[in-house]
């Protein structure tokens, strides 16, 4: 059977990447996709039954085709003392980004990992649609272009040596960032850089290794920051100094999205130590002093009366009866086959990045300047220059790699509010959000609840059917530019809704035969702050399928690990469930109120599977003790990376299927801290944990951010279903109010 | 407003500053050492763990009045010039960080338990409640067991 990835990859190498020379001393070179990049691929599958939309063409491809025309995409230069810098359209969170596209560009100059320097760019509103971080699709839709861009480099300074030996081009190698020729002769790339950037200078094409060839990418790889981590070096936001940026935070409203009617104390709030401004904003009270501990102070003395919010009365009980009276209705009527009916409710989740949300902002009367964590930059910028009432290119914003996102920081909440700041107190601030106002007003993933029926006979599957109901995710960020999210914005939700119909159905799939398959989505406004969550929809809306899966194996009275084999759909599928079964001793005796639970996951062209195994016997604290995980993502980059996502995924499902989640009571929620908020801890994740990062089967990598978090939220329910005899049906499973909430 | 002098990596330091302040944003603010990071400001997420006079600290709750005449060192003073330390190493070995926001409270927690003992068991390891929202647990326990068996 033909897996849809090579159909994929035949269609994707029609793409062409143009690059070009850019006037400067040393060589510098810009890329972009080619013209001939938004021709239609070929847009029909081989998989036998019909395909979900998601199969054809899913959501990473369409920002692919969207980023496609872009001009001057990337920006390479190699620098007279042989340093090669690199500029970024991405943001990087954690997941490694940086490090692997440092790892293309040193396989394609054949230039050491260490003397590239790869750079977040700033904001760049020519970019449209392609400086967007999210859906898995950095590593997708840059492996082409960084090649491309760095390969032909590599063939001018090549060219530039052998100009000034008088050699053929085709006669000199390259290796370690040197130019070698066949007599012995060599040059280092920094000697050749300011020859390679002379306009004059002919050169043949340059094409990017193929995969066989490649010496660096494939192989596991450190860190290229780590060192900075380990040392405290590392930068983030609220540790660069810029000039006169003073210490800010905002008091909040104690529903969401009130607004601030009066300030009761404001000249006695004025007047504490430390304390240099307190100004009002739409989102609350802002108070400025010399040290973020003063600036706490001041803001817990504030006295503020504050008008209604949009969700005032809203608590979970009403929440999910909305919920679960606006799921659809299933389609085929339980009469005369047998079935498995499943209904599931998952709780709002927060993001909890460890760097809160937080913003650098100086904003003059003419210009501004904004430095903060941004996945969706540049529509960032354009909607603070619209909200300062500047024209575009008097804002600048940069973007700072971030403690972590998770899906948080495709909003721009904090550098709108620090442009905001800045403004009505005329100097430049800092702007820290609380972890309790980041956890309770930081945006956070929807709650949704799930219908679930399939149909049986004869040990064969009918039908499978999925309604989904969820609290309305917020895409209002657009694709990362002002026109989409302009179009999210329309009216009734009528765009938002269109743009999370279309995630929806452009990432959710079944892998399974499973007769007539159907998903659907109904989204419910709540005025509830929301963002896309890592995975969106799947990590509930799959890992909700998965325990069906396991229900319609006991009903068939098939094994798990078998009946998910049997009716997996590609090879490529059932490899990676092999794999950690095998690995994972699948099936092995387990005492009582243990159990082991396993289960599959595939989108963005990557595909993984689960085992893990569950010890409940402490019903407060059930604790997965070990975890067997096998990805596919056709061509892996850094399999060390690869292993780091995977770890990330397995450990949101540990902490929102057993603990973490948020109660929203009367318009805001209850938690406020890692304390109330259970996210895993050291004593709450496996002492064993394997990770098997399969060799490449295909010629272009697929998406690996998102993708670890499914399969491991269906082994986790599934492992803890058959430790302790119950059916796993709200999540988080163990989700008792066990604190006292901070005042609001 | 009274002064504290106390001794931060090595350096002696003298600062005005209410006696209630927080030593995290005496550091972070006053002295321009960004290492600890704010994670919750209430001792729960540890993100600025650092050590006084040798023992972890949350630097979030400890009053600067309590520095006076002690010994403060950030993650910032762990290595030896470029010499780091064997847990930083074992760090960089294992390639423990994601987003790398707690890791310097993780570190300097990690020394601190190494201190304590020179073999933690998994039961110690499982005991340290320093969260790291990236899930790297699992590196941060191989770079603890295999700093321990470099010291």
């Amino acid at each position: 059977m033909t897996s849809s990835g090579q159909h994929h990859a035949a269609g994707r190498s029609r793409r062409s990447f143009l690059t070009y020379l850019v006037a400067a001393p040393t060589l510098a070179l810009v890329t972009r996709a080619g013209a001939d990049a938004a021709a239609p691929q070929a847009a029909h599958a081989v998989v036998p039954s019909l395909p979900a939309i998601a199969d054809v063409v899913d959501l990473g491809d369409l920002f692919i085709l969207a980023g496609a025309p872009t001009s001057a995409l990337l920006a390479l230069a190699v620098e007279a003392d042989g340093t090669v810098r690199f500029r970024l359209p991405r943001e990087e969170v954690g997941q490694g980004l940086t490090t692997a596209v440092a790892m293309l560009v040193a396989e394609e100059l054949d230039a050491p990992l260490a003397d590239v320097r790869v750079e977040l760019d700033d904001a760049r509103p020519e970019l449209l649609f392609n400086q967007l971080t999210g859906s898995s699709n950095s590593i997708r839709s840059l492996y082409g272009p960084v090649r491309q861009c760095a390969a032909t480099a590599r063939a001018r300074l090549v060219a530039a040596a052998a100009h000034r030996w008088s050699l053929s081009p085709a006669s000199l190698t390259t290796a370690d960032g040197t130019v070698r020729a066949p007599d012995g002769r060599t040059a280092r790339y920094g000697e050749l850089a300011a020859a390679a950037a002379a306009p004059g200078l002919v050169v043949l094409g340059a094409t990017p290794k193929k995969a066989a060839q490649h010496a660096l990418v494939g192989r596991p790889t450190n860190r290229i920051d780590a060192r900075a981590m380990v040392t405290g070096a590392q930068r983030y936001t609220l540790d660069l100094d810029v000039p006169g940026a003073k210490p800010c935070v905002v008091r909040r409203p104690p529903t969401f999205g009130a607004a601030v009617r009066t300030v009761t104390n404001l000249s006695a709030v004025r007047a504490m130590p430390g304390v240099l401004e307190v100004v009002t904003v739409p989102t609350g009270v802002a108070v400025v002093a010399e040290t973020f501990g003063q600036a706490l102070t001041a803001k817990s003395a504030l006295q503020v009366t504050w008008g209604p919010g949009p969700a005032d009365e809203l608590s979970d009980a009403q929440i999910r009866t909305r919920l679960r009276a606006a799921t659809p209705p299933l389609l085929v009527p339980p009469l005369l086959t047998p079935y498995v009916d499943a209904e599931f409710d998952f709780a709002f989740v927060s993001h909890a990045p460890m760097e809160t949300n937080c913003a650098i902002a100086d904003v003059r009367e003419d210009r501004a300047e904004i430095w903060s964590g941004l996945k969706s930059p540049i529509v960032a910028r354009q909607s603070i220059a619209a909200d300062l009432g500047l024209p575009l290119d008097k804002v600048t914003v940069h973007v700072v790699q971030a403690g972590g996102s998770f899906g948080r920081r495709l909003f721009f909440d904090a550098a709108l509010e620090a442009a905001r700041i800045s403004r009505a107190c005329r100097r430049p601030v800092k702007l820290m959000w609380t972890r309790v106002d980041d956890t309770r007003h930081g945006r956070m993933r929807p709650a949704t609840h799930h219908k679930i029926r399939a149909t049986h006979l004869l040990g064969e599957v009918l039908s499978f059917e999925h309604r989904v109901a969820a609290a309305e995710t917020d895409f209002r960020h657009g694709l990362g530019e002002i026109i989409t999210a302009t179009a999210a914005h329309l009216p009734l939700g009528i765009g938002n809704a269109t743009l999370a119909q279309t995630l929806f159905l452009t990432t959710v799939k079944s892998p399974y035969h499973f007769g007539l398959t159907t998903q659907a989505l109904t989204e419910v406004p709540t005025g509830i702050p929301t963002a896309s969550w890592r995975s969106v929809y799947s990590a509930n809306t799959r890992g909700a399928e998965e325990i069906v899966v396991d229900e319609l194996a006991a009903a068939t009275g098939k094994d798990p690990y078998r009946f998910r084999r049997t009716f997996l759909k590609t090879d490529a599928q059932r490899a990676v469930l092999d794999k950690v079964a095998t690995e994972g001793n699948w099936g092995r005796t387990m005492e009582p109120g243990c159990a082991q639970g396993i289960a599959f996951h595939e989108e963005y062209k990557s595909r993984t599977a689960c085992l893990v195994e569950i010890d409940t016997r402490d019903p407060q604290r059930a604790r997965v003790t070990k975890a067997v995980i096998a990805v596919d993502v056709g061509l892996p980059v850094n399999p060390r990376g690869l292993e780091a996502q995977m770890a990330g995924g397995l450990t949101d499902a540990i902490s929102t299927t057993l603990r973490a989640g948020l109660h929203i009571d009367k318009g805001l929620p209850l938690e406020g801290s890692y304390s109330q908020f259970h996210w895993a801890q050291q004593r709450d994740t496996p002492r064993d944990l394997r990770v098997f990062v399969l060799p490449a089967t295909g010629a272009e990598p697929g998406g690996a951010g998102e993708l670890g978090v499914p399969a491991a939220v269906g082994a986790i329910a599934n492992a803890w279903a058959r430790a302790t005899g119950s059916k796993p049906r709200s999540f988080p499973l163990d989700f008792d109010v066990d604190f006292t909430p901070y005042p609001r | 407003m009274p002064s504290h002098t106390f001794t931060v990596n090595g350096r002696s330091v003298t600062v005005d500053a209410p006696d209630d302040l927080p030593l995290l944003w005496v550091l972070r603010d006053m002295l321009g050492v960004r290492g600890p990071k704010y994670g919750c400001g209430v001792d729960v997420c540890k993100a600025c763990t650092s050590h006084l006079d040798g023992v972890d600290v949350r630097p979030c709750v400890v009053p600067v009045s309590a520095c006076a005449g002690r010994e403060v060192t950030t993650i910032e003073g762990l290595a030896d010039g470029d010499d780091l330390h064997p847990v930083q190493e074992a760090w960089l070995e294992q390639d423990v960080a994601q987003c790398g926001f707690c890791q310097p409270g993780q570190i300097m927690a990690a020394v601190a338990l190494l201190r304590r003992t020179a073999e933690p068991t998994d039961e110690d390891i499982d005991a340290i409640a320093n969260i790291c929202r990236c899930g790297t647990y699992f590196r941060i326990r191989e770079a603890i067991r295999s700093a321990a068996a470099r010291m």
